[in-house]
């Protein structure tokens, strides 16, 4: 029995201790339980930890091997990429070289020439001197050629006065108005009128005097006072006394009409020719051969002066002694 | 009975017209009555006695007889005033005249050229009046008739025609006159000389086709002989035939220029004395405008002494302005050419021509304009400083801004500067702080040691006297 109630005391106390143990347990439970899930949780917080650590680890691991493989890949590029700038700064900067001196020289040689402006100018200058002697020729060459026709027009219309004014020439009597006798030379107008007188030996002045009766217009020669009487004194032609000189042109023969003056000498000479009484029908060729022979007595004169007025009375049996031909 | 005697009026009246016609014709035969003419005209009622002469040669013109006189009668009228001349064209003068020109008489046609040219003087609506009537080709014709008197005339009136605008200059060049007035440039007759190179010029005037087609015509070489003309009227009108071509491109004033054309033209200004230099100094203007090689090349063939020359001996103003703005324009395309100008001595005569109170506006201007420009280029300093003493402000403003250029770059001229007494007087300049001459003004003295300087500041001796007052003996 004893037993029985050690073992109902016991199972009483166990049952309190039981009920203790568990109350107890009870109560700690709750906070055992808390402290089991801070536990538990503590520590899959570190297992999880661990491997976001780990995971992170790796994730940086092959982040950190792409990016270095990227970024080595993009310096690579980069290099290369400079390389090539470094390159083309190279060759443009030896093109500019190349294209400075080109254009320089170019320019030097082509269109802003110095040298060729230089020898253009020396060249133009060169051209105007030429042109301004070539010019200066040309003036020279017209201002002589129009002084040459001034100096003509002048003469020719000296000559020309000359002509009108023939009758100042100057005589064996009386010097004219242009050779005074102070001069030491004659003027030079009297020169000028002797030529237009065409100056000779006076022994042409019966043929002169002659042609002045006939009117017509020739220079009187130095003998005008023996002319003015020559009409009165027909016969007192000192003709055939007074050696003529012969003509050097060739004497043609008449045609139509004669030499000035020769049908009077005809008339003189063969008076009887114009006589128209004449009655031999001879008579011309006879008076004509008698002319022909006329003319050796003229060939035959010598030259003689000028004033044979006391000779035209020893001349006038001349003409008689021709006479002698006739009949 | 009153109808007979009605008619019989108006035959009175025309024969009364035919009578008037006749004496007038007649008396137009004599240059000496054309004058009477026309003073007697001007006494009358003009309008109507002119309209009548006009129609009733007009209606002669056509007949036979009396053609020379009508056509001198026609030039007659023409001659005075554009309203008498288109007074003439109304009633049909025109074509008579060209009717006139195809006969075979030269002194009729020359009466004709005449008159044509007359009317065809005044205005450019004459001159196309003229042409539309067929005038040109006859004219051209007559060009090539023996008579001189009527080349003369044709000549003239072709440049008659030719002178108001560049359809007509056409007009006259399509019918070939080009050419045929080229040949005549060597012919002796002065007369005829003038004329060719009076229509050559007033072709060539227009346009640069117009003036290269007369270059073509191979002119240039020959028309220089005819520099050497004795007569003045023939050299003037080369010379403004080559003004007239130089005046449009480069190209053209290059070939004159090969030809020494410059030469020619040089010894011509030597040579003539007064208004008939205007042409060639226009020309060597126009020339050195161009192109600075074109300058040089004037400069070289030594235009600018006679540019000098010109300028001193010629007394008008007109003539002075030219040879201004011809200096002008050879000096301002660098400076050597701005020192070929100045060492001519130029600058000081063109300021005195600026300056001086009696010269035209025009002479004023362009003297300014050239200074301005010349100056604008000049870097010889020598010739710049006679400039300093006696120009107004605004020329001094330019002179000085010269020097400020030149002589921070030159040490030489810095010296001469100071030793020739610039440096003080540009001190003695005064100018409003902050314009662009105290800017030079600075820039200058900048390039001097500030004693020199404060030595040739004016008052200088002054204020070193004043310091003596204020000095005590230690």
């Amino acid at each position: 029995m004893a037993e029985l109630l050690k073992i109902k005391r016991e199972f009483e106390e166990f049952q309190k201790e039981y009920y203790y143990t568990n109350r107890e347990a009870d109560e700690n439970r709750e906070k055992e339980n808390q402290a089991v899930t801070q536990i538990q949780s503590w520590f899959r917080g570190c297992k999880v930890r661990a491997y976001l650590s780990h995971l992170h680890k790796k994730a940086i691991i092959i982040q950190k091997i792409w990016r270095g493989f990227t970024a080595r890949a993009r310096v690579r590029q980069m290099v290369k990429a400079a390389y090539f700038i470094m390159k083309m700064n190279f060759y443009e900067e030896m093109a500019v070289r190349i294209q400075r001196t080109w254009r320089g020289f170019f320019v030097r040689k082509y269109i802003h020439n110095f040298y060729a402006r230089k020898k253009y100018m020396e060249g133009l200058v060169m051209k105007n001197e030429l042109v301004r002697r070539e010019l200066d020729q040309l003036e020279d060459l017209q201002k002589r050629e129009r002084d040459c026709l001034d100096m003509v027009k002048e003469h020719t219309a000296k000559v020309y006065q000359a002509h009108r004014l023939h009758h100042l020439l100057s005589t064996k009597q009386c010097p004219g108005v242009f050779n005074s006798p102070f001069r030491p030379a004659p003027h030079e107008m009297e020169l000028l009128l002797r030529q237009q007188v065409k100056y000779q030996a006076p022994t042409r002045l019966a043929s002169r005097g002659k042609a002045c009766l006939l009117g017509i217009p020739s220079s009187t020669s130095s003998s005008f006072p023996v002319t003015l009487g020559s009409p009165l004194i027909k016969t007192s032609r000192t003709y055939s006394s007074r050696p003529i000189l012969p003509p050097i042109a060739n004497k043609t023969q008449q045609g139509l009409y004669g030499e000035a003056g020769e049908a009077w000498e005809q008339r003189l000479h063969c008076r009887e020719l114009m006589l128209c009484l004449q009655t031999s029908y001879m008579h011309l060729e006879e008076a004509q051969n008698q002319l022909r022979e006329l003319e050796p007595v003229r060939l035959r004169g010598t030259g003689s002066t000028l004033h044979h007025l006391s000779q035209s009375s020893s001349s006038f049996p001349h003409p008689a002694h021709t006479g002698k031909s006739f009949r | 009975m009153s109808q007979r005697h009605v008619v019989q009026v108006f035959e009175q009246y025309q024969k009364a017209r035919m009578q008037f016609v006749q004496t007038v014709a007649d008396l137009a035969n004599r240059p000496q009555n054309i004058e009477l003419l026309q003073n007697a005209g001007k006494t009358a009622d003009i309008c109507f006695l002119y309209s009548l002469l006009a129609r009733v040669s007009v209606y002669v013109c056509v007949q036979r007889f009396y053609k020379k006189a009508a056509a001198f009668v026609l030039r007659a009228v023409a001659k005075h005033s554009p309203e008498l001349s288109q007074a003439v064209v109304a009633c049909r003068g025109v074509d008579a005249l060209v009717l006139c020109l195809e006969e075979f008489d030269p002194g009729v046609k020359e009466a004709a050229a005449w008159a044509l040219g007359n009317i065809a003087r005044h205005n450019a609506a004459l001159s196309q009046s003229v042409v539309d009537a067929g005038a040109v080709p006859l004219l051209v014709l007559s060009l090539l008739e023996p008579e001189m008197a009527l080349k003369r005339i044709a000549a003239s009136t072709l440049s008659d025609i030719s002178k108001h605008t560049p359809e007509l200059a056409q007009t006259v060049v399509d019918t070939g006159a080009i050419a045929h007035l080229a040949q005549m440039i060597l012919s002796p007759d002065t007369k005829l000389k003038r004329q060719v190179f009076a229509a050559l010029t007033q072709i060539s005037k227009h346009s640069v086709s117009l003036a290269e087609m007369v270059i073509e015509a191979e002119i240039f070489p020959a028309a220089m002989s005819c520099l050497r003309d004795p007569d003045e009227y023939v050299k003037k009108n080369v010379v403004t035939l080559m003004r007239e071509v130089v005046k449009h491109t480069p190209e053209l004033a290059q070939v004159i220029v090969n030809c020494g054309g410059l030469e020619a033209v040089i010894d011509y200004l030597g040579n003539c004395h007064g208004n008939v230099r205007l042409p060639g100094i226009m020309m060597l203007g126009y020339v050195a405008a161009h192109s600075e090689s074109l300058a040089m090349a004037v400069i070289v063939s030594k235009g600018v002494p006679q540019l000098a020359l010109c300028l001193s001996e010629e007394s008008e103003d007109h003539i002075k302005a030219a040879t201004v703005w011809s200096v002008g324009q050879i000096g301002h395309h660098t400076p050597e050419h701005a020192k070929a100008v100045t060492t001519a001595n130029l600058l000081p005569k063109i300021l005195e021509l600026y300056m001086n109170a009696s010269s035209s506006e025009d002479l004023q201007t362009k003297s300014k304009k050239a200074l301005k420009s010349v100056l604008q280029k000049c870097t010889y300093l020598p010739s710049l400083e006679p400039l300093l003493y006696e120009a107004p402000s605004n020329i001094l403003k330019h002179v000085v801004c010269q020097f400020s250029k030149v002589l921070p770059h030159d040490s030489k001229a810095r010296r001469l500067f100071v030793t020739s007494g610039g440096l003080k007087k540009v001190q003695e300049i005064e100018a409003e702080p902050g314009s662009p001459l105290q800017e030079y003004i600075n820039a200058i003295n900048g390039c001097f040691p500030e004693e020199i300087v404060r030595y040739y500041s004016p008052g200088y001796s002054e204020a070193l006297l004043e310091r003596l007052d204020d000095y005590q003996p230690a």
